[in-house]
């Protein structure tokens, strides 16, 4: 079953009659709906195209947050091979927000660290929906040490809707994980290539995808609040979070007109979610690509590469 | 009523009215209720002299206190784009920054010098919570990295006065930024092998805590400032429970082993001549000349300590 959100009602509505109608001709074999059947799929093939050619920063955000699109453990499952997860931040706990550990891409060992989701409501709770606690950030510093030791690249891919914001995870320093988290993306000697495949969510984002290139999928989203946050902050009023997304200019296209995104991976007409196995492909094409921009560069030129370029963010601004 | 009554109203008034304080003489502690006189406040540095409180205060005042003498030299930061989103909430964001800029007398939420403290030189930055709540945008990452090559040209610590409300928002993801580039900031400074000293003060929390605030060498704050990643007000709406007394306040920090030392205001300077004077091996300072003018040594107290 497909979960249509709220603006692809109509589509629903076309594909929902289609349905309809072939179910009719197996109950009912004179009939003969195929003729019909087939405009209908054409009717609704046409509007998936036009909804999502030109998404607002809203709708944007509803896609990059759909409970089907391809999360993490998706990409690890697909592309990599020996993916060997790597627990714990020795101090505390280990954080199921943050998946994280040793893997093989086209044979080459790279650490492979993001955010998971989780598919259904046990797997949701259990993955804290994607917020990380500090163990989480903790568990990222400390696999991202153990890369660099090595000189094994790090791939990270970003799907969170931020920072865990509980008690403990306050008392336990959350602010400090991140800011060393941070700190580590930018310390690190080896290629550090990100891809931002949902929510990339405030500082649970930066924490990961402070990287020499960053990627975005086509409707992923980035930004520094949440549109509700931002609604209710600025606005007065949660309800404006269409308003609060559009002037967030949070979406792939105007993050890579800003110098922040480097590269927009093309996603399926329709969004990711509607076909996994291709959005899979180009994210791991994406990957390779970036990491070979890499080979036989030296480390400490990676790392002061990495520096440069967030020195040198916000020379470009939007065209009015 | 009666003419005399008609006479003399009309002169009481005048006096009570004539009687009646300029709102900015007089100031009421938040905490204790207390008047406190405007000077009186401003020497002892905007902490109420009656029960201790901490109150706002501005990045120039707090350097006027903060360096010997009171004098310190701006250090130049360079001008970000002005509106790169071109955002808008209910208000223009260039109108908000007019607004602050009038409000504040000052260009942005952040001021960088260079002077010399308890005659140590260094260089320090002060966020200004007045200023759209000291939100980090671009001119604030610029102040920091400008501070942090400025130190290091220098050859000087760094020391740096947080509070903010997190990142601004109006400047969109790069606001985020931010974080990543105030980091190299302080990337710069620990391969000089300079010391980075942070004081947050009232409030620190969002973007500004998950970067730059928690990476100093030496963490210091003052009494009672809240200090967090997600507000209180978040927190509770996402665990729907009570928050304990004093969650998230300097004093709980230092408990649970995310700061150095919790230290006020007025005991600040001396503090941080002590801290970095060891950090830099240099001999202990001899005598920290306070602040103030007023309150300078006379020659024959500089001679009695001789």
């Amino acid at each position: 079953m497909t979960n249509y959100l709220e603006f692809e009602k109509p589509l629903a509505e076309i594909e929902g009659k289609a349905e309809e109608l072939r179910a009719m001709a197996r109950a009912n074999e004179e009939m003969d709906i195929e003729k019909e059947a087939a405009a209908l799929d054409k009717k609704a093939a046409d509007l998936l195209k036009s909804l999502y050619a030109d998404l607002s920063a809203w709708r944007k955000c509803q896609v990059a947050r759909h409970p089907d699109r391809p999360h993490c453990r998706d990409y690890i499952d697909t592309l990599f091979t020996e993916y060997t997860p790597l627990a714990g931040d020795r101090n505390f706990a280990d954080d199921h927000a943050v998946m994280g550990g040793l893997a093989r891409l086209d044979g080459t060992p790279v650490m492979v660290i993001g955010h998971e989701k989780g598919f259904d409501t046990k797997t949701r709770i259990e993955h804290n929906f994607g917020m990380a606690r500090p163990e989480g950030y903790r568990k990222a510093i400390r696999l991202m040490e153990l890369a660099d030791k090595f000189g094994i690249p790090i791939v990270t891919l970003v799907d969170t809707p931020g920072a865990y914001p509980g008690k403990g995870a306050e008392e336990r320093g959350q602010s400090e994980a991140i800011a060393r988290s941070t700190e580590k993306c930018l310390q690190v000697k080896v290629p550090l290539i990100s891809v931002i495949i949902g929510e990339g969510g405030s500082g649970g984002a930066v924490a990961f995808a402070t990287a020499n290139r960053v990627a975005m999928l086509e409707h992923s989203i980035y930004s520094v609040i949440s549109p509700e946050g931002c609604a209710s902050i600025l606005w007065k009023d949660a309800d404006k979070m269409r308003e609060a997304a559009e002037a967030l200019r949070l979406t792939a296209q105007n993050l890579a007109e800003l110098g922040v995104c480097d590269r927009i991976i093309p996603e399926p007409v329709g969004g990711a979610h509607r076909n996994k196995e291709a959005t899979i492909a180009a994210v791991g094409d994406a990957i390779r690509a970036m990491l070979a921009e890499f080979k036989g560069r030296k480390g400490k030129e990676i790392r002061d590469g990495r520096r440069k370029k967030y020195l040198a963010l916000g020379s470009k601004g939007l065209a009015a | 009523m009666n003419w005399i009554t008609n006479y003399v109203r009309p002169k009481v008034n005048s006096l009570f009215s004539r009687r009646e304080v300029p709102e900015n003489l007089w100031t009421k502690c938040d905490e204790c209720g207390t008047m406190l006189f405007h000077r009186e406040l401003a020497d002892n540095q905007n902490v109420c002299t009656s029960c201790g409180h901490h109150m706002a205060i501005t990045a120039r005042a707090r350097f006027t206190a903060l360096f010997d003498g009171g004098s310190f030299a701006e250090v130049a930061v360079p001008e970000p784009l002005t509106d790169p989103l071109h955002f808008r909430d209910q208000k223009k964001y260039t109108d908000r920054m007019k607004a602050a800029q009038k409000s504040t007398g000052e260009k942005e939420a952040m001021l960088v010098a260079e002077g010399d403290i308890g005659g140590t030189p260094v260089v320090a930055a002060a966020q200004d919570f007045s200023f759209m709540g000291g939100s980090m945008g671009m001119y604030v990452g610029n102040a920091i990295i400008a501070g942090a090559e400025k130190a290091v040209e220098l050859q000087r610590p760094f020391i740096l006065f947080s509070a903010a409300g997190g990142a601004r928002m109006q400047e969109g993801i790069l606001s985020l930024m931010q974080m990543p580039r105030t980091t190299v900031a302080v990337e710069m400074l620990k391969e000089a092998g300079l010391p980075y000293i942070v004081v947050l003060t009232h409030p620190t929390t969002g973007g500004v805590t998950a970067s730059y605030a928690m990476l100093g060498d030496v963490q210091i704050a003052e009494p009672n400032a809240l200090i967090c990643f997600a507000g209180p007000r978040v927190i509770e709406q996402t665990i729907r429970e009570k928050l304990p007394e004093g969650f998230q306040r300097a004093e709980y920090l230092l408990d649970h082993g995310m700061l150095d030392r919790v230290t006020p205001r007025t005991k600040l300077r001396e503090e941080l001549t002590t801290i970095l004077r060891m950090l830099l091996a240099l001999p202990a300072a001899e005598i920290t000349p306070p602040a103030k003018s007023e309150a300078a040594p006379t020659p024959e107290e500089k001679a009695a300590k001789k």
